[in-house]
């Protein structure tokens, strides 16, 4: 036993000298630099409670936020239709149906830079080809990236584009645990595909939904480098997502203390709302 | 007759989408060979084929170096997220110790952390070790991780001690165990960090524009992203999308012969993450 213990240990020592360098102290590092105004080179000075009042007071700070939960108001649901639509009709063929999905799945392995810089040549609104196609069946051009009213659901839209193949994936592995059975039994009775659809297939689908809905949230948290190429955060700070705020705090104007102080709170924001989350998803 | 039409239109309909996700992919590649004033057509094909783009991307900025960068930066991360991640889940997995308790639930808490939380923190960490404009800023933070503990964690449990104990009888020691026994018997686990792993840390850009200001460590995504916005590009559409090409073919080949395994992957990491 005694052995054992050692042994055990020793394995384990990669795992705790890394966790004590990387992941203990600076989360004690994070809660002390609240307190502190801190340029990154010079000794971090007391402030007391400053950080956290010139937060409160941050307009910035509350706009990244509605900004993020534009982002999630339109990018969740859009991308639980999709997925859910994609995997119900893969589910429902044999032929090309790995082709299909490996096409669906194939934005979520590139990099967010490429589909960055893709989409924002399709969203250019003098010559972009999203707006070519619309003036050519006669519509008005969108201001997609342009508008601040616009920016952020063309943000959203894209971002669901780029992982709606992931949550197909997710949904079509929860369908394919559905027994088939309860459908062939619901079919004897006479239900109606909506009616299979409403009542066996998205109640069975309910851990896989909240894992969407908990994965995406995290997702609109960590939006970074789609709007850091696309838009710079603009216009007018309609795209200042979270991550990009601490960034430009951080590494922008050297205010470390407030940047951490940032992230702190964006973290307990987020760790709240996956909480409530699941709360609520898990007892419907 | 109802049952052909309904597969028709099904197919129909997927196919529609599958062009949806294709399309900007073929119009980025044929793009990075057009010149500029053919780049915004919808067609795919142009009278006037060019590589100019490419000259331009290579001719301005170290791309080669920065593959060579990512490459050595995603390889090493994922060399050492295998071994040391296969050797801690083993010791949760199969052997039994006073810590195993405290420290899976010490990792379980750890995955539940959002990583803004520690990113500025960290990043001061990198500076106190002196490896901002190294590479070793970017492997170091990331040589191991929380989800892969546990997903090795989990698939060694299965494996049946007596294969274990087998081993111990025929003079192993607890290291050739794993890595002779253990982990060539754990291929799926294996093959689903490792991808992870890779893609995580070849496509990261943030920590990278953090840690990194020197363009000849520059990671592949990273250089891109600074060439892009820094204005090297001068606004060539037709370069910007050749970047971009180079950027996503490597991982876009790998991806089209190993396919199955890395939906497999996201699969079984996004159901137990």
């Amino acid at each position: 036993m005694k052995r054992t213990g050692k042994i055990g240990l020793a394995l384990s020592t990669p795992y705790i000298l890394y966790a004590l360098t990387f992941v203990v102290f600076p989360l004690f590092f994070s809660v002390y630099l609240i307190f502190h105004r801190w340029d990154g080179m010079s000794t971090p000075t007391w402030i007391g409670l400053k950080n956290v009042a010139r937060l409160v007071n941050d307009e910035l700070f509350y706009q990244s936020i509605l900004n993020t939960l534009l982002f999630l108001v339109i990018n969740i649901p859009l991308q639980i239709f999709l997925a859910l639509i994609f995997a119900v009709g893969l589910n429902s063929i044999k032929f090309l149906r790995g082709f299909f999905r490996a096409v669906y799945f194939m934005p979520v392995v590139v990099s967010g830079v490429v589909v960055t810089i893709v989409w924002l040549q399709l969203y250019s609104y003098d010559n972009g080809i999203l707006n070519n196609l619309l003036t050519m069946v006669g519509l008005p051009r969108v201001a997609w990236l342009v508008s601040p009213s616009m920016a952020m659901p063309s943000i959203a839209l894209m971002a669901t584009w780029k992982n709606v193949g992931l949550y197909t994936v997710l949904f079509l592995a929860g369908l394919q645990g559905i027994p088939a059975e309860f459908y062939e039994a619901a079919t004897i009775d006479g239900a109606s595909f909506a009616r299979k659809f409403l009542r066996i297939t998205v109640p069975l689908l309910g851990p896989t939904m909240t894992l969407v809905v908990i994965l995406s949230t995290i997702n609109g948290f960590s939006l970074f480098v789609e709007p850091f190429v696309m838009t710079g955060g603009g216009p007018l700070n309609a795209t200042l997502s979270s991550v990009l705020y601490i960034y430009n705090q951080a590494f922008s104007f050297g205010h470390l203390g407030y940047a951490s102080a940032l992230g702190f709170v964006f973290a307990v924001i987020i760790l709240l709302a996956v909480l409530v989350q699941r709360r609520v998803l898990e007892t419907e | 007759m109802k049952k052909t039409l309904s597969a028709v239109l099904k197919y129909f309909f997927l196919t529609a989408f599958a062009v949806g996700f294709l399309y900007p992919f073929l119009w980025m590649l044929s793009g990075s060979f057009k010149p500029d004033f053919d780049v915004m057509k919808l067609g795919l094909f142009s009278s006037h084929f060019t590589l100019f783009n490419y000259d331009l991307v290579f001719g301005r900025i170290p791309i080669l170096r920065a593959f060579l960068n990512s490459l050595i930066v995603a390889m090493s991360v994922t060399a050492t997220v295998i071994v040391f991640g296969s050797m801690v889940g083993y010791a949760l997995a199969k052997i039994k110790w006073k810590g195993a308790g405290t420290l899976t639930v010490f990792l379980l808490f750890t995955m539940t952390l959002p990583f803004q939380l520690t990113l500025i923190p960290l990043y001061t960490m990198v500076v106190k070790f002196g490896i901002t404009d190294n590479l070793l800023g970017l492997i170091l933070p990331n040589m191991l991780t929380a989800v892969s503990v546990i997903m090795f964690r989990q698939f060694f449990v299965t494996i049946p001690d007596s294969l274990i104990e087998a081993a111990r009888i025929d003079g192993c020691g607890e290291l050739r165990v794993i890595f002779n026994v253990v982990v060539p018997l754990s291929k799926p686990a294996v093959v689903t960090v490792g991808i992870i792993t890779f893609l995580t840390s070849w496509n990261d850009v943030l920590w990278p524009l953090i840690v990194i200001r020197n363009r000849y460590l520059m990671t592949l995504p990273q250089l891109i992203t600074v060439f892009v916005l820094g204005g090297q590009a001068e606004s060539h559409l037709g370069a910007e999308l050749a970047a971009s090409v180079l950027l996503a073919v490597p991982i876009l080949v790998i991806y089209s012969f190993f396919q199955r395994y890395f939906i497999q992957s996201f699969v079984s990491s996004g159901v137990k993450g």
